[in-house]
């Protein structure tokens, strides 16, 4: 019981506190939004074109916007000395660590999810596609938070910062992509995305089970 | 006796000293040989003609860089479970070499493929997990080199590596996977006849060569980060007195 009540406090104070802080969330969005618009004033509004990109756009921008959002979920609790008390409490550390995930997913990527529908329309992907490329980031979001979370930690309160964080996360975001992107593509091209979906499905659940343990590991390396 | 006994810095050190300049020897006399069996003997290839000879170095390094990753990933259990020092020296010590293995294999295929395949780059599954695999080689050391302190920066490394380790297979068949839906690509090695025996030879001969030298390298290396780390030890300083 322990380990629920760690989950659900640690879900409630981040939520609280992204509620006190609601600029966070905005500024993700309008990240996600503006790097999607970046590519059709780059490469022309063409229909077919941007018909062609558009489920890649959307799932690289998705996957930046995420990895954004990520210092924040480690760093300010580092920097004001939350992170020590929670490691030092005897509470479990992953339980606290799953609850500030969810917390982060709720935050960060459910937003990204409901905006989608819109960019969808704006590079005129077919309606049949729309159910599945959120289909495919509401399988694949978790997995980006969830191996966020684990370099987040290790580079705890390191001053490299955001470079840092990109060549640590982006190659192991590269299945993700690959199965996401490709889902939306597959059904795009008239063939069946629930192979790519299985696979994304298949890694949410290993990271859901792992992330908050190798995470909650990763913290206590980067505070001990 | 112990074998463990091996991994105390001040043991580990002179025995590093002694066995590099066999390393070192045996990882160039291989090379000569290799090269020679390679661009000496080796018939020309009825397909390829004289371009498949790169492949010499080509193979050798991309398996060294695959290789080294995995064994990275052992020191790196090594280091996670026992706390064992040297172990993570060791991992340290091995990156830069794995990473210039991937470079090396990059370049080398980047070669062959603007005549064979009349690019210098194709999206193929190898090319880019390769491309990949650098990537995170690069993403290892800049974490180890961000963390000051030296306890928390071998921790943290091995963690990435396993976690890299775990995700090596999985990125190599997305991208196999991703890449056949996309395009195949034109010339396969794989699919290529039968190697003359000189060529395996001088395969065999030139990856030997491969393992001395990184053998030799990471000797080479573990040692300055021995000195450099046990350098407040009495041994270190009666070594220099």
């Amino acid at each position: 019981m322990t380990e629920l009540g760690a989950i659900a406090w640690a879900l409630r104070r981040d939520l609280t506190l992204a509620m006190r802080r609601r600029g966070d969330i905005l500024n993700v969005l309008g990240f996600f939004v503006l790097a999607c618009s970046m590519f059709p004033l780059a490469i022309g509004p063409q229909r077919e074109w941007l018909q062609r990109i558009g489920p890649g756009v959307i799932w690289v921008a998705a996957l930046l916007s995420v990895m954004l959002a990520l210092p924040r979920l480690f760093e300010h609790d580092h920097a004001d000395g939350t992170l020590d008390a929670m490691v030092a409490s005897g509470r479990p550390l992953w339980a606290l660590v799953a609850g500030k995930l969810i917390a982060a997913w709720l935050v960060t990527a459910l937003p990204l999810l409901a905006l989608t529908p819109a960019l969808a329309l704006a590079f005129n992907l077919p309606t049949s596609t729309l159910p599945v490329l959120v289909g495919s980031l509401l399988l694949g979001t978790p997995v980006l938070i969830g191996i966020g979370a684990i370099t987040g930690a290790l580079a705890l309160g390191l001053k490299s910062g955001p470079v840092l964080m990109t060549l640590l996360c982006l190659p192991l975001y590269v299945p993700v992509l690959v199965f996401g992107a490709g889902a939306v593509e597959a059904q795009a091209a008239g063939l069946s995305p629930l192979a790519h979906l299985a696979l994304l499905g298949a890694g949410m659940l290993a990271v859901l089970l792992l992330a908050p343990l190798v995470a909650a590991l990763a913290l206590r390396i980067s505070v001990e | 006796m112990n074998p463990f006994r091996f991994a105390a810095p001040p043991v580990f050190y002179p025995l590093a000293g002694r066995l590099l300049p066999w390393f070192t020897a045996a990882a160039v006399l291989l090379a000569v040989a290799g090269l020679y069996v390679g661009f000496g003997i080796a018939p020309t290839d009825f397909q390829q003609g004289e371009v498949y000879r790169i492949i010499f170095i080509h193979v050798p390094s991309a398996w060294m860089a695959m290789f080294i990753y995995l064994v990275m990933a052992g020191y790196a259990v090594l280091t996670l479970v026992w706390r064992s020092k040297l172990s993570a020296m060791m991992c340290r010590a091995l990156a830069p070499t794995g990473a210039i293995m991937a470079v090396i294999a990059l370049l080398t295929g980047a070669i062959w493929g603007k005549p064979t395949w009349g690019a210098w780059w194709v999206w193929d599954a190898r090319l880019t997990s390769t491309l990949i695999l650098l990537f995170l080689y690069l993403g290892y050391m800049a974490l180890v080199a961000a963390i000051d302190d030296t306890t928390r920066a071998d921790r943290a490394g091995a963690l990435l590596l396993l976690v890299g380790v775990v995700n090596v297979p999985i990125i190599y068949f997305s991208v196999r996977w991703w890449n056949t839906l996309h395009q195949g690509a034109s010339v396969s090695l794989t699919a290529s006849p039968k190697m003359a025996s000189t060529m395996l030879t001088g395969m065999l001969l030139m990856s030997l060569a491969a393992w001395m030298y990184a053998i030799a390298a990471a000797l080479h290396r573990v040692r300055s980060i021995i000195l450099q780390r046990e350098r407040h030890t009495r041994w270190v300083r009666q070594l220099f007195a």
